[in-house]
């Protein structure tokens, strides 16, 4: 009786593992690279000679003048070891890490620290966060133009045409850091 | 933030609106009733059956079913062991990952095997996608599988009069698989995919960014993956941020899909429960109590993450978008304090947002969800649990008016009441119990100036990490206060044996019960009969679950999230 039991137990187990543990990735897969070969691998943004500069998912460390800064990350960017800070919000430091950015944040854009969003002083859940809001990009649009030597009123065009809205208002409205420097790149080429 | 609070009442609508028609369909294929969609679904299930060898004809009492799920599942466990230990040799580890160290692929074989998915290891760097395919993925179907197995069985015997048997376990288990589970996780799938979740069998890409610095990008099979980790209340992450990874939840859209998910089958079950039953009032009843339940949680955590971080306008810190720590911006605080409520009370346990920084009250809702752990539920188990109530409403009702309780035309007495109790008292037990030995080992092994040892943060916030680790295993959930060093072998060990112990308990308790009951004859109704599927039995039921949650748990509430929220700094 036990070992008839365990002898269906294990080839049950043995076929269902093939089906779900393989056969049911290779469909999706295969649906995949005809559908969606781009999202694919992983929606990778590459340079004319094929060098792949990040995923358009994917935040990426920009500390530069001349670019949009991203929110604060536990793990500085590593897309290959995810994770949030994990402070509780009674963690007395915490506290002093967002004291620390909010007051280089007032700094570094001159800007009053109550327009400064909760966000730009936040590590973000997988320290990947490629979004900051539209209005964590517009508080930076000022310091950024004055870098690259770009009307400011250029500069602020860009940003809101790259403000994306959610469908249906499920969610919050975001502006994509990577690709908004990416434009900011492509604009300087246009005006020299 | 009032059209986020929009947002969520609209995500809980259609959850509810496409749970009706699905319960129906898992309704219909456990009665063994044709479906509009056997033709295609139909022949992969006989020939999976033929193939392993299944007698789909026989019947099997609720001794011979326990035991069909016990000795599959054990297989399935010594398998995940296996495979965790020895990745490191097997192929399909582009990212050249190292085999598992025992007490960890201890705890993850166990996690896994139990549906809980709570997560030791981090995926980028603790899994080959051998694992993440043949173990994670495929445990995260059969797992998913046995639990609506087992409610199938439990509504069965409910239903039965004079029944022997409460249907075949491996029939069930390929059912549920097969015919709920793989063409629904199909479709969200598709929908990751479009959104942009990858999926690929290469590696991590190598980038150089455009200020010149290296980063690597973690890939893998996720699209498949997320899917019915989100669809099977699994929860586990393809990448240690689970949802709140951008791969894993790209946009507002993947994130509405996926939170409609986490909802959808233990909604569901509940609808297939007045189906098999032949009593839609009952149905509605046992429902709209879990939605009782589950609102005042969500209201309590949606408020407090919108209403930010108490301490933060002191340091002239705005807080109009809610507390943003560990959350992301495509989703903002009310998205993720909805899914950090929904993913707790139904024991899915992927999270969107980091549950270790939400605020105390926020934190302590999730935390309600665990505890209760009887609303909508894992995919079956939450019906299981609720069960479990409703037998001890039924004697205490029955208490009260003075005459032997009943509940769907059946007697419930003393052997009922002692399963019923059992199941009950064992999930308070583990929790308790657990967290208390931690902290003890805590403070006898602190080193002089390592005050925090394995914990992340001090104070009553640190006594939590350690409460949410022992409430999340014993509620089969799987989400953590991550900050909590839990790679080591007493976390390991510990909260390995506490998944196994609370998931079984409370899966062979009721079907013994539900053995119990079926064999018995069903009593007409009477004008003294208790209508179960009464407002009246509702309140009831409601209030029995409300009060013994609040018996066994008010009392580490307090020393945790309590004592945090009023201990933190607040004013402007």
């Amino acid at each position: 009786m036990m070992r008839a039991q365990l002898r269906l137990a294990v080839r049950l187990a043995l076929v269902t593992m093939l089906l779900f543990g393989g056969a049911y990735h290779l469909v999706v897969w295969a649906a995949a690279v005809i559908i969606f070969p781009r999202q694919a691998e992983g929606s990778l943004l590459r340079r004319v000679d094929g060098t792949v500069i990040g995923s358009r998912l994917i935040g990426q460390s920009f500390s530069r003048q001349g670019y949009f800064h991203p929110r604060p990350s536990a793990v500085a960017f590593d897309a290959a070891s995810s994770a949030g800070s994990n402070y509780g919000p009674s963690h007395p430091d915490h506290r002093r890490a967002v004291e620390a950015r909010l007051a280089a944040f007032v700094s570094l854009e001159g800007v009053d620290p109550r327009d400064v969003p909760s966000e730009m002083l936040t590590a973000s859940g997988a320290g990947l966060d490629p979004h900051i809001s539209p209005a964590g990009a517009l508080v930076q649009t000022a310091r950024v133009a004055s870098a690259r030597g770009l009307p400011l009123e250029r500069v602020r065009q860009l940003v809101r045409i790259h403000i994306e809205h959610p469908l249906f208002g499920v969610g919050r409205p975001v502006v994509n850091v990577l690709e908004l420097n990416l434009a900011l790149d492509a604009a300087d080429a246009r005006e020299p | 933030m009032s059209g986020d609070y929009g947002a969520v009442a609209l995500l809980i609508v259609v959850a509810i609106g496409l749970s009706i028609p699905v319960g129906r369909y898992i309704a219909l294929v456990f009665m063994g009733r044709p479906t509009w969609f056997d033709r295609v679904v139909g022949p992969l299930e006989g020939f999976i059956l033929r193939l392993s060898g299944v007698d789909a004809t026989r019947g099997q009492d609720w001794r011979q079913y326990a035991t069909s799920l016990l000795v599959s599942n054990a297989v399935m466990w010594l398998a995940a062991l296996a495979i965790f230990t020895a990745q490191g040799h097997l192929p399909f580890n582009p990212d050249a990952i190292a085999g598992m160290e025992p007490t960890l692929a201890f705890n993850t074989a166990s996690s896994f095997t139990t549906n809980t998915n709570l997560q030791h290891y981090s995926g980028e760097t603790g899994l080959s996608l051998l694992s993440q395919m043949v173990v994670v993925t495929f445990l995260q179907f059969m797992t998913a599988a046995t639990g609506m197995a087992a409610a199938m069985a439990v509504m069965r015997g409910l239903a039965g009069d004079r029944l022997t048997t409460l249907g075949n376990f491996h029939v069930d288990l390929v059912r549920a698989a097969v015919r709920v589970l793989l063409p629904m996780s199909l479709v969200i799938a598709l929908v990751l995919l479009g959104q942009g979740t990858p999926m690929t069998f290469d590696g991590a890409v190598s980038a150089s960014t455009l200020e010149g610095g290296e980063q690597r990008i973690a890939r893998g099979v996720v699209a498949s993956m997320v899917a019915i980790k989100q669809l099977g209340t699994n929860g586990g992450g393809y990448f240690g941020a689970n949802s709140a990874h951008p791969f894993e939840n790209p946009t507002a859209l993947s994130n509405a899909v996926e939170s409609i998910s986490i909802l959808l089958l233990p909604m569901a079950t509940i609808w297939a429960l007045g189906h098999v039953v032949r009593r839609r009032r009952v149905a509605v009843m046992v429902f709209a109590v879990m939605l009782a339940l589950y609102l005042p949680l969500l209201a309590v955590a949606v408020t407090q993450e919108a209403g930010g971080h108490p301490a933060m306008p002191q340091l002239g810190v705005d807080q109009s978008a809610g507390a943003m720590e560990g959350k992301e911006v495509r989703m903002g605080s009310v998205l993720t304090a909805f899914w950090a409520v929904s993913t707790t009370a139904t024991s899915n346990g992927s999270v969107n947002g980091m549950l270790d920084s939400l605020t105390p009250l926020g934190g302590l809702a999730a935390m309600a969800g665990l505890w209760l752990n009887c609303i909508f539920g894992g995919v079956g188990v939450g019906f299981v649990n609720m069960f479990v109530f409703i037998v001890i409403a039924v004697f205490v009702a029955g208490m009260m008016i003075g005459r032997t309780p009943e509940f769907l035309g059946k007697r419930v007495e003393a052997k009922e009441m002692k399963l019923a109790s059992l199941a009950l008292l064992w999930h308070p037990l583990a929790i308790l119990v657990g967290t208390a030995i931690a902290s003890w080992t805590w403070s006898a092994t602190a080193q002089p100036g390592d005050t925090l040892a394995w914990l992340r943060n001090p104070g009553p916030h640190g006594f939590s990490e350690m409460l949410y680790e022992f409430s999340s295993a014993a509620a089969n959930n799987g989400s953590g206060f991550e900050g909590l060093g839990d790679n080591t072998p007493f976390w390991n060990i510990t909260t390995g044996v506490v998944m196994v112990l609370s998931r079984y308990v409370p899966i062979v308790a009721p079907l013994a019960l539900a053995g119990s009951l079926a064999a018995k004859p069903t009593v007409p109704d009477s004008a003294g009969t208790l209508q179960a599927g009464s407002l009246t039995f509702g309140v009831m039921l409601w209030a029995v679950v409300v009060v013994l949650g609040l018996l066994m748990f008010l009392p580490v509430a307090v020393l945790g999230p309590i004592a945090e929220f009023l201990a933190l700094p607040t004013g402007s």
